[in-house]
């Protein structure tokens, strides 16, 4: 029995490989049916995923054992029932309160994480001394750090007319923004490319068993 | 005189007693959240070696090594608890060890000083925030330059409307508590009123329940201010599913099938960008990007019409309601850019002067 539902889900896995593949060529009812099929599974799984590895041990198991300890936990359940009442016309306002506790602490606890890690990460990151180094090849590439970093930042300031010599910078910026879009999109397109390997891979080995 | 005499031979002998001794000390990691303590030493031998007492009695060695101008931080400590520390020097001609103890408890400080440089660049850009808003509202009118993509918001809206067909508002894969998420929602509340006044539909598919709640308060807001209630149709603001590339599915689908005459991809994508992107150029639909996930920004640049970059995406919102006091922010936020400008320079000539205080202000905070 093993055997032959080890067998199926390897038609299964072939079947909606080339379904989705088959979207190369043009929308057809494999892809239809391979997406719906996604789309509906993935959400099922995840609804019972985050049911059980959230609510159950971080919720339910804490207050059915420990109520009077965990007293606190019932602030987030009130305000996930108030997310709940959206789905009754008259008290949909109430679901208001959550999402702006939500975006309120969000920006807040993003606002110090953000400035902690990439504001003065960069800055002390690119306070160096570009001569320091002892061959010309890191020279040149400490002085186009903190140029580049310089530069990209002032292509960002938007209050100012960036007409004349103030246009410099600006214009210094997006260059050195898109040579390393230029680089970044060559490295993640290598990156891709192994996920197709990896899924012909299946094809031809696991599958037609073509090569080994 | 005798009194006195006496008086400063005990002062000496206490100060024997109480002095720490000059080879081996514990000290408070000052200014810290009272988790650590530096132990040094400074003792002329090859092979010392430091250990702290555990609570079963036993002794936990934590460096063996050389002893002179040995400095070592005990981490992970709890607050106002003691800790009892030795260090033993042994003695290979006599077969034994010389062992110095020292006793000292982890205290918590209000202020975490290594942090100052972090709280002096938050206090002076939230100072410039308060002061142009201020400034902005008492009536003085900031300017703010060309966004291209913000302009092409009602080009993508007017080929919409031309065509019959909707348009199509993707607010990225990240939850409500992603600041891009909410920043594509303020846009998407502006697109959601030009929508409304041309009687243009648009639709919202929402990886997240949150988002979703969020995305039809701001579409239903923006219709009631253009003062077309009825217009709004819940149904087209709809959640797909949680899963990444099941989510990326499911808008491939409707890209195809609805053929919508205008794209928007505003907020925090991942790998799921160029695809996207891809299928929504093959569609000929006139398409708009923007997030601040930079090794994602290469892919809409390359398939997308308009591309917000980082910071455009966040300027958004001033930049499209023209608001005064949403212009007086963002320029708040350009005297922050300012900042981060003149400190790089500040810090590189200092490094230059071999002035390494500066940088170590800086790097403190992290």
């Amino acid at each position: 029995m093993s055997g032959f539902m080890a067998t199926f889900g390897l038609w299964l896995s072939v079947f909606f490989t080339l379904s989705i593949f088959s979207f190369l060529y043009k929308d057809n009812p494999f892809y239809k049916l391979s997406e719906q099929i996604f789309v509906g599974l993935s959400a099922a799984y995840w609804l019972v995923y985050l049911y059980y590895s959230v609510m159950v041990p971080n919720l339910f198991n804490k207050l059915f054992t420990d109520f009077k300890g965990n007293l606190i936990l019932l602030i987030p359940t009130v305000l996930g029932l108030m997310m709940l009442l959206r789905l009754i016309p008259k008290t949909q306002w109430l679901s208001r309160y959550p999402i702006a506790i939500m975006i309120g602490t969000s920006a807040g606890i993003n606002m110090v994480r953000y400035a902690k890690t990439d504001l003065l990460g960069q800055i002390s990151a690119t306070m160096i001394n570009p001569f320091a180094a002892d061959n010309v090849v890191t020279v040149i590439g400490n002085i186009l750090l903190i140029v580049g970093t310089i530069c990209g930042v002032y292509f960002f300031y938007f209050s100012k007319k960036q007409e004349g010599i103030r246009a410099v910078p600006s214009k210094l910026g997006i260059w050195f923004l898109m040579i390393s879009f230029g680089a970044s999109f060559g490295y993640t397109v290598m990156a891709r490319i192994s996920l197709l390997i990896g899924r012909l891979e299946f094809l031809l080995k696991d599958w037609l068993h073509i090569i080994k | 005189m005798k009194k006195i005499l006496l008086v400063l031979l005990m002062g000496l002998l206490l100060s024997f007693l109480f002095a720490k001794s000059s080879f081996f000390w514990v000290e408070d990691v000052p200014w810290d959240d009272g988790k650590a303590l530096i132990i040094k030493a400074n003792v002329p031998a090859d092979t010392v070696y430091l250990q702290k007492a555990l609570e079963d009695g036993s002794w936990q060695t934590l460096y063996a090594g050389k002893g002179i101008n040995l400095e070592y931080t005990d981490s992970e400590l709890n607050p106002d608890l003691e800790y009892r520390y030795r260090l033993l020097v042994p003695r290979p001609t006599f077969g034994d060890s010389i062992s110095f103890k020292a006793i000292a408890k982890p205290i918590e400080q209000w202020f975490y000083l290594h942090k100052l440089s972090y709280l002096l660049i938050l206090l002076a850009v939230s100072f410039a925030i308060v002061y142009y808003v201020q400034k902005a509202r008492k009536g003085k009118d900031y300017y703010i330059r060309r966004i291209n993509g913000l302009d092409s918001i009602d080009e993508s809206i007017g080929r919409a409307t031309e065509k019959g067909k909707p348009i199509l508002f993707v607010p990225g894969i990240g939850d409500l508590d992603d600041i891009q998420t909410i920043s594509s929602l303020t846009i998407l509340s502006h697109l959601a009123h030009k929508a409304a006044e041309y009687d243009t539909e648009i639709i919202v598919p929402c990886r997240f329940s949150m988002v979703l709640s969020a995305s039809r308060e701001v579409v239903k807001e923006a219709y009631i201010k253009a003062g077309k209630p009825d217009a709004y149709n819940q149904d087209r603001i709809f959640y797909l599913t949680d899963d990444q590339f099941g989510y990326v599915a499911g808008i491939d689908g409707i890209m195809v099938r609805e053929q919508p005459a205008a794209n928007f991809f505003l907020g925090s994508f991942y790998a799921e960008s160029l695809i996207l992107a891809e299928t929504g150029f093959s569609t000929g639909a006139i398409q708009t990007a923007g997030t601040a996930q930079a090794s994602q920004l290469p892919f809409f640049v390359v398939s997308c019409d308009y591309t917000l970059i980082g910071e455009e995406l966040f300027a958004a919102s001033a930049y499209l309601s023209r608001d005064p006091q949403q212009l007086g922010s963002l320029k708040g936020h350009d005297f922050g850019k300012l900042l981060v400008i003149l400190l790089i320079v500040a810090g590189v000539i200092a490094e230059m002067s071999n002035w390494h205080w500066f940088k170590a202000f800086f790097e403190g905070a992290q």
